[in-house]
């Protein structure tokens, strides 16, 4: 078997089969399960590792499968953009199911859970090494089905519905990307993904089709994705367990919608190109307003993961702003926003569910010096929070500070006052939070107390909150070294942009 | 020795096996159940080694006892019929091996002769030359799916049989009196023949009309499909199962190779015709299944927006449209069938169909849930899945020829099915209001159902071979563009 | 007019009016009795225009067609009139329910 070519099947693998085997699982085989789930979870983080040697030495990574007729295949491929994507992937989901194990711990129907996770992660993988459209549409539409299980895990009426919202709007925005790729690929004669873009070279009577499309494709991605006026199911979405939230908005669903958005803008149209089709305008617009309207909502909201949720749909529209501002300075800002959104807000995530799996606060209003009980995770909070504020020297200011050049270096100043006030409205909805926790005075009792003896709170719940706070002060204080995202994104950009 | 296999006429075998397997099982009924599940593991051998003899050979023409047309009776095996019968012998294994779990004894002793007997009905109609040999399978088999829904005996079942076997007549006669003129025309019924006399005549419009009325009806396209729903719910679960897997599909069968062979001067209108009686079908087959309460109505409903699709494709008139529809007839096979055996499990299960009582279902038929869910995928067309490949083809060809609207209407039934399938779904993730009796279903009764469902999503992956099946010695041979 | 003319044109008339009567009579065995006129108005058609010239011997075929047609039709009549029995004993009458909007 050629290695090149079975590797990145591989690491789809180590998530598929635990996940099917986890399926046949009786509930009571805890120790097995935990053991698949860790044990794929390790070897994939392995074999990525793998890929990522691969890549930087110059070797070709690719799976091909003929779908149709005519030449159209499924390709999995690894590419700088794929690599930076699966990496983040491959580490949040060991992380994430050390939290979900304990998380989850004596509620029912673990065994169908944890199948569901295993197939969502498969689909995430799948959805980051895609090498054309085609391939890409397959894993997204995948991560839709497989994701609606875990909102609706619970069988409530609030997660029935939620699932029903989910579902509406994410099978239309599969349509649209459906009927996008057909078109695309009748215009264009192939959706392969590359790095110089491939639609460059069509002649003009085409361009008008070629908006149509773009708009098309960017709606059914901007759906995931959290683009107003498209974001309707994420705060729904939070009646999910904490580790299906921090899944969902740190790694699989909403990156998958951006990540979409980058590989069209990037690698299917180039953006040179795109912009003079005079479609990235329109995109940076929607994503401002999709950053401001997304903190103002945050502002509002008391239930903690209604406020993270709405946090979310602001944060990733950095990343579609970062590449709709047509500059390789913002590319490297949007792009690396892409890994340090996605570890800031896992934290967030985390913290949120331990405060309501150990005390049953789930408001902020109840939050009032929780600090003192749950010192570590409320100091994992405040990296994350204070990284999403865009406070130096962590990650989430890197980011900004990329995308604020970027704007500048592309002319385009606005920008810096829509980073502005978002940074601002940031620290409205984040700092009172931390005050409250810090400094006000705790209350009698706790709603619903779980006590782990002298520790704050289960060793598997606070581990991994403290990493991904730990990785978020790393990728901010090491970002010149040569392994961080930050360099990761400049090695990508570099690609993008050479003539 | 594989010489000796590739001069076997083996197209015979493929039709006399199953009827010997049925007069087997109608002369020993004791033993109706491993006989009939020989026959159909006998079906299925030959229909894979006449597979071999046509990729090996190329399309094979055989005159069944050495007498040749008109009076004596060919046999063709294509590309094109050829993955309809290998799809039939799939689908067909399936249901037998449902079958034998499903029927009590004495049920099982009249089912199997009457359902071998229609599979050797569906395999000679797959196989033939002439229209006139299409009409007699045509009936043959109509009569043999009436007898199996009145099979389950009430008051339901019978009216609902007796509504089909008239709307049959009807449609064969139909189709006869077209025969006649066609006939009458040209001298021969022979298609090959046939295709090369043709002209516009006013007989040959004539003619187009009449047995395509015929046809229609007994394809339930939209209006002439009032006798399915009732049908196909009212009969035991294998029977619906090979109604709207199998049996639809033989009159689309045959109104396509009219379509393709004798009829391509019919002009645009008939086909835009066509193609907004389709869109009507899966616009108001989805709603309708929306409404409804019991689940086999609702699978009724779907087969009946699901045969619209098809028809999408007349308009649209290329290759690639053709094999788009057929791959969907393929893939809705597979997930139809699938279904009805689910909510067979489930009505075996709990005793009853409603879908707002859906008792838990998925905790304990976890197989007959994946199974429904997977059929589902396939039926929304998304990817992976059969479905999802000849709906790409499909709206391929239609943004290539510029008739946009049909590529709205097969998203906007796409959007309908997934609103009733995760209806479904998603009761079976309630908490039971009230809780029942649960009888044990047949480890084998959820297993077919699942594999089934398994092949109509493993379609999507391996529709290379497929789809260049197609393309030996039929009509349908032909380039992608786009 | 030639007789062939004639009788085939008369065929077509049982057609149309067994077609007639099946839609519009409700009870189970006149609509049996109707296909049964319009699958001899078919086979009238059938023979008649397989009469080519006149005086010369006819053509075999659609004979042939006829006699498979009437043993396919005495088949399909007898289960029609069993299954119309059998309807009859579960409902109490030989008719068809009126159509419902399910």
């Amino acid at each position: 078997m050629n290695w090149d070519s079975s590797l990145l099947l591989l690491i789809m693998a180590t998530s598929l089969l635990p996940g099917l085997v986890i399926f046949f699982l009786p509930e009571e085989r805890v120790a097995l399960r935990t053991t698949l789930n860790m044990a794929g979870a390790v070897v994939k983080l392995v074999l990525v590792g793998v890929v990522i040697w691969g890549v930087l030495h110059g070797y070709q990574y690719e799976t091909r499968w003929p779908l149709l007729p005519g030449g159209l295949d499924l390709v999995l491929h690894a590419d700088a953009e794929s690599v930076l994507f699966v990496t983040l992937s491959a580490v949040l989901w060991l992380v994430t199911t050390i939290y979900a194990i304990a998380y989850l711990e004596g509620s029912p129907h673990r065994s169908r859970f944890f199948g569901f996770f295993s197939l969502c992660v498969t689909a995430t993988v799948g959805v980051a090494l895609a090498g054309n459209l085609i391939t890409f549409l397959l894993f997204y539409e995948l991560l839709t089905l497989s994701t609606y299980p875990l909102i609706v895990h619970r069988g409530t009426e609030e997660a029935r519905q939620a699932g029903r919202i989910y579902l509406r709007y994410t099978i239309a925005g599969g349509a649209l990307l459906l009927v996008g790729t057909v078109w695309l690929y009748d215009v264009a004669g192939c959706v392969e993904f590359d790095h110089r873009g491939v639609l460059a070279g069509l002649d003009d009577s085409d361009h008008a089709a070629l908006t149509a499309i773009f708009v098309l494709l960017i709606a059914g991605l901007g759906v995931k994705a959290a683009l107003v006026p498209l974001h309707g199911w994420l705060p729904r979405a939070m009646v999910a367990a904490a580790p299906v939230s921090a899944l969902l908005h740190a790694v699989a669903v909403v990156k998958a919608g951006a990540f979409g958005i980058v590989r069209v803008v990037d690698d299917v149209y180039g953006v040179e190109f795109a912009a003079s089709l005079g479609v990235t305008g329109p995109l940076a617009v929607l994503a401002a307003t999709t950053i401001i309207y997304g903190s103002l909502r945050a502002l509002f909201q008391d239930n903690l993961k209604r406020r993270l949720a709405y946090s979310t749909v602001s944060q990733v529209s950095y990343i579609v702003l970062g590449i709709a501002i047509v500059g390789p300075i913002a590319t490297i800002g949007g792009l690396v926003h892409l890994v340090h959104q996605g570890i800031m807000k896992i934290t967030l995530f985390f913290c949120a569910g331990n405060f309501a799996e150990t005390l049953g606060v789930h408001n902020i209003s109840g939050m009032h010096g929780i600090g003192r009980r749950m010192p570590w995770t409320m100091a994992a909070f405040t990296i994350g929070a204070l990284g999403m504020i865009g406070v130096p020297p962590l990650a989430g200011f890197i980011s900004k500070w990329y995308l604020g050049l970027g704007a500048l270096d592309a002319g385009q100043d606005w920008v810096i006052i829509i980073l502005a006030g978002s940074s601002l409205l940031n620290a409205g909805y984040f700092l009172p939070i931390l005050y409250a926790a810090w400094f006000k005075a705790p209350p009698e009792i706790w709603p619903a107390e779980r006590s782990w003896g002298r520790r704050e709170t289960a060793l598997a719940l606070l581990v991994p909150p403290v990493v991904t706070a730990l990785l978020t002060l790393a990728a901010g204080l090491l970002a010149a070294a040569p392994f961080s995202p930050l360099q990761w994104a400049r090695f990508i950009t570099a690609q993008e942009y050479t003539p | 020795m594989l010489a000796g296999l590739a001069d076997t006429p083996w197209s015979v075998l493929v039709i006399l096996w199953p009827l010997v397997g049925a007069l087997a099982c109608f002369l020993w009924p004791r033993h109706a159940n491993p006989l009939g599940l020989l026959a159909a593991l006998g079906s299925v051998a030959c229909v894979a080694t006449l597979a071999w003899q046509v990729v090996e050979q190329g399309a094979q023409r055989h005159a069944v006892g050495g007498w040749g047309a008109p009076l004596g009776i060919d046999l063709y095996a294509d590309g094109l019929s050829l993955l309809m019968l290998v799809m039939t012998a799939m689908v067909g294994l399936g249901i037998s091996i449902y079958s034998s779990g499903y029927f009590d004894r004495k049920t099982a002793a009249v089912f199997w002769p009457l359902w071998l007997f229609l599979w050797t009905a569906l395999n000679a109609l797959l196989l033939s030359a002439d229209i006139f040999n299409l009409y007699v399978t045509l009936e043959l088999l109509g009569l043999a799916a009436v007898a199996l829904v009145a099979l389950a005996g009430g008051a339901n079942a019978l009216t609902a049989a007796m509504r089909y076997l008239l709307v049959s007549l009807l449609g064969s006669l139909c189709y006869l009196l077209g025969v006649a003129l066609l006939y009458h025309s040209f001298g021969s019924v022979d298609i090959a023949i046939l295709a090369q006399r043709v002209e516009p005549l006013p007989s040959v419009w004539a003619a187009t009309g009449l047995m395509s009325a015929g046809l229609l009806l007994k394809t339930a396209l939209f209006p002439l499909h009032f006798w399915l729903p009732p049908a196909h719910a009212s009969a035991p679960a294998p029977v619906s199962a090979m109604l709207s897997a199998l049996v639809v599909m033989a009159s689309f069968y045959i109104l396509l190779r009219l379509w393709l062979e004798i009829f391509p001067l019919s002009g645009a209108a008939l086909g835009q015709l066509l193609g907004l009686l389709g869109a009507a079908a899966v616009l108001w087959g989805g709603i309708q299944a929306l409404r409804q309460t019991r689940l086999k109505l609702l699978i009724a409903y779907s087969t009946v927006a699901q045969l619209g699709y098809l028809f999408l494709a007349f308009p649209l008139g290329t290759s690639f449209a053709w094999k788009g529809a057929l791959y969907l007839l393929l893939s809705h096979a597979l997930a139809k069938a699938a279904m009805f055996m689910a909510a067979g499990n489930i009505l075996r299960f709990g005793g009853h169909d409603r879908i707002a009582d859906l008792d838990r279902v998925v905790q304990r038929l976890p197989l007959t849930l994946t199974a429904f869910s997977l059929a589902g995928i396939s039926l929304m067309g998304l990817p992976p899945s059969g479905g999802f490949i000849g709906k790409w083809l499909l709206l391929d060809a239609a943004l290539y020829s510029g008739q946009w609207w049909w590529a709205l209407i097969l998203i906007t039934g796409g959007l309908l099915t997934a609103a009733y399938v995760f209806k479904v779904v998603g009761y079976a993730f309630t908490p039971a209001e009230v809780s029942h009796e649960a009888r044990t279903v047949p480890a084998r009764m959820e297993w077919t159902a699942l594999l089934l469902a398994l092949a109509a999503v493993l379609l999507g992956l391996f529709a290379l071979w497929p789809l260049t099946l197609l393309d030996i010695g039929s009509p349908l041979a032909g380039g992608y563009a786009g | 007019m030639n007789s062939g003319l004639l009788y085939a044109l008369t065929g077509v008339g049982l057609f149309t009016l067994g077609l007639n009567a099946l839609i519009m009579h409700a009870h189970l065995l006149r609509k049996i009795l109707a296909i049964n006129v319009m699958g001899s108005g078919v086979f009238l058609v059938l023979v008649a225009l397989g009469g080519r010239v006149p005086g010369a011997s006819p053509d075999p075929v659609p004979h042939a067609m006829v006699i498979t047609g009437i043993v396919v039709a005495v088949s399909a009549t007898a289960l029609a009139l069993a299954l119309m029995l059998r309807v009859r004993a579960a409902t109490g009458k030989p008719r068809l329910p009126e159509e419902r909007q399910e």
